[in-house]
C-alpha cells in the first residue's frame, strides 16, 4: 500500500478553504454575531405589531360598533378566554373534541401517506404504471371531496370510519404527487453509478431513489397534514354521530349563537392546523435536514 | 548450463496484457446522430491513454461504451477484466451519506460485509488523502475534495480497468495540477489501465503513455502519439522543449481534425 505524502495534507489544506471558512475570519465573525440577534428580534418584531393591532382593532369593533346584544358576533378577546376556554364545561367539550379531530386527523393523514407512497413507488417502477394511474390521481384531486361526501356516507356509515376517509381523500393526492416527484428528482450520474455495479431495482429504490425523495415526501406531508385537519373539520359537519370533533363542536355552538365558546374552537381548531405544520416541518429538517436545504 | 528461461516474468502478468479493445466501433443514436465511427483503440496493462477532442466529438461515448452503458451500433468492444473503476465528470455523491459512507457504497452493493468494506473504504480514503474527512458530509467539502471522495470510491472495486470521463474538468488549475500528479501516482502504484478523457491538451500530454486525437462529429481517431517520459512523471518536463515539441503536434493534430468536421 502506498501513502501520499506530505504535499497531500498542504492540498488538503488548500482544498479545505472552503469547507471550514470560520477561522480564517475571526472580524467578519465577531461583527456578525450581534447583527444576527438583530436580525432575530427584527423577524418577531413586524408580526408581534401586527397583531397587537388585529386585537386593538377587535375591542374597537366589540366595544364601540357592536350592539351588546349583537356581542356574539364578535365577543370581547377576554370573554373568549373565560366562556370559551377556561369555563369547565366549555374546556371539557373542547378538548374531548380536540382529541377526536386530532386521532381521526392524524389517522387519515397516516393512512395518506402510506397510501400516497405506495402509489408513487409503483408509478416510478414503469412508464406504463405511472401511465395507467396517474390520471386517476388527478381526478382524485379535482373532484370536489364534498361532493363525494353524501356517498362516503351511504357506504360507510356517519361516523369515524367515514371521518378518516374524508381526510385520506383530501390529503392523498399531495403525497402521491410530491413522492413521485421526489422519486423521478434522482440524478442520471447517481442512476448510472447504481446501474455500473449491478444493482437491482430494490436496491436502487431503497438505497438510492428513497432518500433523494425523502425532502419532497416531508415537504408533501407538511401540505397533506394541514389538508387532514381540514378534512377532519369538514366530515365532521357531516358525519355527526359518534364523538363529536370540532367540527360538531362548531356548528353546534354557531347554531346556538354561542359566540365565546364558538371562537375559542376555532382558535383551537386553528392552532392545531399551525402545529400540525410546524411538526412535520420540524420533523423534515430533523430527518434530511442536515443535506438539504429544508425550509 | 543452459539458458535460463525467463520464468520469474510469468508472475507479474506480462504488460501485453489487453484490456479494452475497441474494433471498428462505431455507434448512431436514435436520430441518426453518429457519436462515433470507426474507433479501433487498445488499453493494455501498464498503459495510460488519454482521448482528447472537441466537446461533443463521442469522447464520454467511448466510455460509456467501454463500461457497458451503452452498446455500440457496429464493430466489437471487449474487455479483458471485469474490475472496471468508472470516474464520472461529477463526483456523484450521495449527499445523505458521509464521505466513509460514499466510498462504502460500491462495495456495499456488492454485497459485502460491514467489516470487509470499512476496511476498503478506509484504504482508500488514506490513498486519496481524504483522512480525517470520513464523516463529513459531501457538501462541506471542497470541489477537488469531492473528486478525491469519488475516485476513492471507485478505488475500493481494486480496478483493472479505470474510465475516467473528464474528471478534474470543473476544478481550478492547482487542484486540477496536483490531482493529476496524484492520479498518476495512484497509477504507478496500482498498476491499473487508464482510459482519460480530456480536452486540455497539456494535461493530456502530461499524464498518459498514450494520447489518442479524435476529430469533431462523427467521433473518429485522428491520430494517436506514445508519450515517452518515464512514470511518475516529475512536474518539471512540463517546462522541456520535448515536452512543448509533443503538445504542440498533439494540438496541432487536435486542429486538424476538427478541420475535417
Amino acid at each position: 500500500m502506498t501513502t501520499i505524502s506530505n504535499e497531500t495534507i498542504v492540498t488538503d489544506g488548500v482544498d479545505n478553504v472552503e469547507a471550514h471558512p470560520t477561522p480564517e475570519l475571526p472580524a467578519t465573525l465577531s461583527t456578525a454575531r450581534p447583527k444576527a440577534k438583530k436580525r432575530g428580534f427584527g423577524r418577531w418584531l413586524p408580526p408581534l405589531l401586527v397583531f397587537l393591532a388585529i386585537v386593538g382593532v377587535w375591542y374597537l369593533i366589540s366595544l364601540f360598533v357592536l350592539d351588546p346584544h349583537l356581542r356574539f358576533l364578535l365577543p370581547l378577546p377576554q370573554d373568549i378566554l373565560i366562556k370559551g376556554f377556561l369555563a369547565p364545561l366549555a374546556f371539557n367539550a373542547l378538548m374531548v373534541a380536540l382529541y377526536q379531530t386530532v386521532i381521526v386527523s392524524m389517522l387519515g393523514l397516516a393512512i395518506a401517506i402510506v397510501i400516497g407512497v405506495a402509489w408513487a413507488v409503483a408509478m416510478s417502477q414503469a412508464k406504463w404504471i405511472e401511465r395507467s394511474l396517474f390520471p386517476y390521481a388527478v381526478i382524485l384531486q379535482c373532484i370536489p371531496i364534498l361532493a363525494l361526501v353524501p356517498l362516503i356516507g351511504f357506504w360507510f356509515g356517519y361516523e369515524f370510519q367515514s371521518r378518516v376517509l374524508v381526510c385520506v381523500m383530501i390529503a392523498l393526492f399531495p403525497m402521491v404527487n410530491n413522492t413521485l416527484f421526489g422519486l423521478q428528482s434522482v440524478d442520471k450520474g447517481h442512476k448510472e453509478l447504481f446501474t455500473l455495479q449491478g444493482a437491482s431495482r430494490s436496491t436502487t429504490l431503497v438505497k438510492l431513489s428513497f432518500p433523494q425523495a425523502l425532502p419532497a415526501i416531508f415537504a408533501g406531508m407538511r401540505i397533506s397534514a394541514g389538508l387532514a385537519v381540514v378534512g377532519a373539520i369538514v366530515g365532521d359537519q357531516f358525519f355527526r354521530r359518534g364523538t363529536p370533533g370540532l367540527g360538531i363542536l362548531i356548528s353546534n355552538y354557531s347554531s346556538r349563537l354561542q359566540g365565546e365558546e364558538l371562537f375559542a374552537t376555532i382558535i383551537t381548531a386553528a392552532v392545531f392546523g399551525v402545529v400540525v405544520f410546524w411538526l412535520f416541518g420540524l420533523l423534515g429538517r430533523r430527518v434530511v435536514g442536515k443535506w438539504y436545504d429544508f425550509t | 548450463m543452459t539458458v535460463t528461461a525467463p520464468a520469474p516474468s510469468a508472475t507479474r502478468v506480462p504488460a501485453t496484457d489487453v484490456l479494452l479493445d475497441f474494433a471498428n466501433v462505431e455507434l448512431t443514436f436514435p436520430d441518426g446522430t453518429i457519436a462515433l465511427q470507426g474507433v479501433d483503440l487498445v488499453v493494455k496493462r501498464g498503459e495510460f491513454v488519454t482521448v482528447v477532442g472537441p466537446s461533443g466529438c463521442g469522447k464520454s461515448t467511448l466510455l460509456r461504451i467501454a463500461s457497458g452503458l451503452e452498446s455500440a451500433s457496429q464493430g466489437t468492444a471487449e474487455l479483458g477484466t471485469d474490475r472496471i473503476g468508472y470516474v464520472f465528470q461529477d463526483a456523484t455523491l450521495l449527499p445523505w451519506r458521509t464521505v466513509a459512507a460514499n466510498v462504502e457504497l460500491l462495495a456495499e452493493l456488492h454485497g459485502e460485509s460491514k467489516k470487509a468494506r470499512a476496511a476498503k473504504a478506509k484504504e482508500a480514503i488514506d490513498l486519496v488523502g481524504l483522512t480525517g474527512f470520513e464523516k463529513h458530509l459531501p457538501k462541506a467539502l471542497s470541489g477537488g475534495m469531492k473528486m478525491r471522495a469519488s475516485l476513492a470510491r471507485s478505488l475500493t472495486l481494486d480496478p483493472e480497468l479505470f474510465l475516467f470521463d473528464e474528471p478534474f474538468g470543473a476544478l481550478d488549475e492547482i487542484t486540477r495540477e496536483r490531482l493529476n500528479d496524484e492520479l498518476i501516482r495512484l497509477f504507478t502504484a496500482k498498476n491499473f489501465a487508464g482510459l482519460f478523457i480530456t480536452h486540455s491538451v497539456s494535461e493530456a500530454v502530461y499524464m498518459s503513455t498514450k494520447v489518442v486525437v479524435m476529430s469533431g462529429r462523427p467521433g473518429r481517431i485522428v491520430e494517436t502519439f506514445d508519450v515517452p517520459f518515464a512514470q511518475p512523471r516529475d512536474p518539471d518536463i512540463r517546462f522541456t522543449p520535448e515536452y512543448a515539441a509533443l503538445v504542440g503536434e498533439v494540438s496541432h493534430a487536435l486542429r486538424k481534425g476538427h478541420g475535417h468536421s
